[in-house]
């Protein structure tokens, strides 16, 4: 029964894995830029959450939905004002902008809220949960993360597939030079890119605070669960990356089970396993 | 389609009016001079052709027409606006049209969907009017068959329609058409000329560089031969292929070239 509840709350975790990753994936899939702030940003909604919270005194799923439209703007700003013009300059230069995003948002946050750990405090919420058996319970926390998450996910394809915009999004993430010949704006639809990316991230970064405590300093480690659920998945595929945070979540749980010191270790040799056996991804673009 | 159909009140200018004009148009790649004070005036609803040998400059003066590359110097003037420093998706918008001469569609959408964006974009339709007109484009070209199908997994015919449905979604008012014909076998040919010679007789301007001499003599009003960056020959059809300059550098010369303009549909010029 303990396996049955590590497979559980591996898939559950996934969820949150797959929330962090769909922005990366979207800004990669649409302008090619690796965001290595990607992380920083969710840790920086996440404090901003906390702000919101103490200062109006709204619950943190309140302060999460003001929060939201704020990361959102300030991506389509940051991908205007910033990362356009380092496109311009190559490939290089956006990695360069968003490394050196990452040092700056962690060094504002360490200079604004200290380097102590905080909590985005949910109540009884945080320990609320769905009890099926002795062994097994469901967090309600959990539930509701995994299920925001697909519905993100879901809602994302459908956006992607059947709107006007979504399907520019796609042509220009096929051939920018053809896309723009065809009458497309690149710089407003990169912006859109962008602050979907961010809304995405926003709430990733509240359910992690939500669930676990939070400092300037842990936005480096989100990137590269987001990164490893990415390439478990399948670049460019958003099935592919809720498979990815699932199965990276499973390797995590799962293996915790034998010793919590593996916890981390698997789920990067299971990343390591795809990028040498199957580089495409569990599940590639193609297939959706 | 009929330029009635166009929901876009685009300024139409009265019949024979001047729609494309470039004026000392240079455009240089390093020490190569791909265009040299360029002068071009192409007039509403006519059909102009253009050869040339590899290398001289063709697909370079499109790209600078659609956009896509800035020229160093000189002025273009589409629709009586100067729109020499206006991006490809602003004179897409304006009706400015164009194919890749390696045909280059979203390989990862249906057809129907490479064409439903440049209606809604370039066109600028909405809703259900974009989807009209992408499938009466699509019925066209002779693409509704495989509307469904993803554009990654066509044959070249396909993919050289596809570019110029793509194009024509956008509703153009000039089509620029970049070697349509190549690698196509003859009867392919013949049918992607029947398409091109129905938009001609809609009345839509059309600019086209082909090295399928044969097809090109009968579909255009004028042809033009470009070489070393400059036009060297503009005229009728039959004018420009007897010009010596333009057999000595395009054609390479000889007495068998004179048949070109008459040969059959089986002879494809050097």
């Amino acid at each position: 029964m303990a396996w049955v509840n590590a497979v559980v709350q591996g898939i559950l975790l996934g969820g949150l894995y797959a929330l962090f990753a769909c922005g990366l994936s979207i800004v990669f899939g649409v302008m090619r830029i690796v965001n290595l702030a990607h992380g920083d940003f969710a840790v920086l909604a996440a404090f901003l959450a906390y702000s919101v919270a103490d200062a109006t005194g709204l619950g943190p799923f309140w302060a999460g939905v003001i929060v939201i439209p704020v990361l959102a703007a300030v991506g389509y700003l940051l991908q205007r004002v910033l990362l356009q013009r380092s496109l311009g300059v190559g490939p290089l230069a956006t990695l360069l902008a968003t490394f050196g995003l990452s040092v700056i948002i962690q060094n504002v946050l360490l200079q604004t809220y200290s380097a102590d750990a905080r909590a985005l405090d949910i109540g009884r919420l945080a320990s609320a949960s769905l009890r099926i058996s002795g062994q097994l319970s469901i967090s309600y926390l959990a539930l509701i993360t995994f299920v925001l998450a697909v519905v993100v996910l879901v809602g994302l394809q459908l956006y992607l597939s059947r709107t006007r915009t979504g399907r520019m999004l796609r042509a220009s993430s096929d051939d920018p030079e053809a896309a723009r010949l065809v009458g497309a704006d690149s710089r407003h639809l990169y912006g859109i890119a962008t602050s979907i990316a961010f809304a995405t991230v926003a709430l990733a970064g509240v359910m992690f605070a939500m669930r676990s405590s939070f400092d300037p300093s842990i936005g480096p480690t989100r990137l590269i669960f987001a990164f490893e659920a990415v390439v478990i998945g399948g670049l460019g595929s958003l099935w592919g990356t809720l498979v990815g945070g699932m199965v990276l979540g499973l390797a995590q749980t799962v293996a915790g089970q034998f010793d919590p010191a593996l916890t981390l270790l698997a789920g990067h040799v299971i990343f390591l396993a795809v990028l040498a056996f199957r580089p495409q991804g569990l599940i590639p673009a193609r297939s959706t | 389609m009929s330029s009635r159909e166009r929901p876009l009140d685009r300024t139409t200018d009265a019949p024979g009016a001047e729609l494309l004009s470039l004026t000392g148009i240079s455009k240089r790649f390093g020490k190569v001079l791909v265009a040299d004070r360029l002068q071009l005036r192409v007039g509403d609803g006519e059909a102009v052709g253009i050869v040339g040998p590899n290398g001289a400059g063709k697909t370079t003066l499109f790209s600078m027409v659609s956009g896509d590359v800035a020229p160093d110097d000189g002025e273009i003037v589409f629709g009586g606006r100067t729109v020499t420093r206006l991006g490809a998706a602003a004179r897409c918008r304006l009706g400015v049209g164009r194919t890749y001469q390696v045909p280059r569609p979203f390989e990862n959408m249906t057809v129907f969907e490479n064409v439903l964006v440049a209606a809604q974009y370039g066109a600028g339709v909405r809703g259900r009017a974009a989807a009209d007109l992408a499938l009466a484009v699509l019925d066209q070209t002779g693409l509704l068959p495989i509307a469904n199908r993803h554009a990654g997994a066509l044959t070249l015919l396909q993919r050289k329609r596809l570019e110029l449905a793509r194009a024509l979604g956008g509703q153009p008012r000039l089509l620029l058409l970049d070697e349509v014909a190549g690698g196509l076998t003859d009867p392919e040919v013949e049918e992607l000329a029947g398409i091109i010679a129905a938009l001609r007789a809609s009345g839509l301007t059309i600019v086209w560089i082909e090295h399928v001499v044969h097809v090109l003599v009968r579909s255009v009003d004028r042809l033009l031969c470009l070489a070393g960056g400059a036009f060297i020959a503009d005229g009728s059809p039959e004018e420009v292929l007897r010009d010596d300059t333009v057999r000595e550098v395009y054609l390479g010369g000889g007495p068998e070239l004179t048949a070109v303009d008459t040969a059959g549909p089986g002879e494809v010029a050097p």
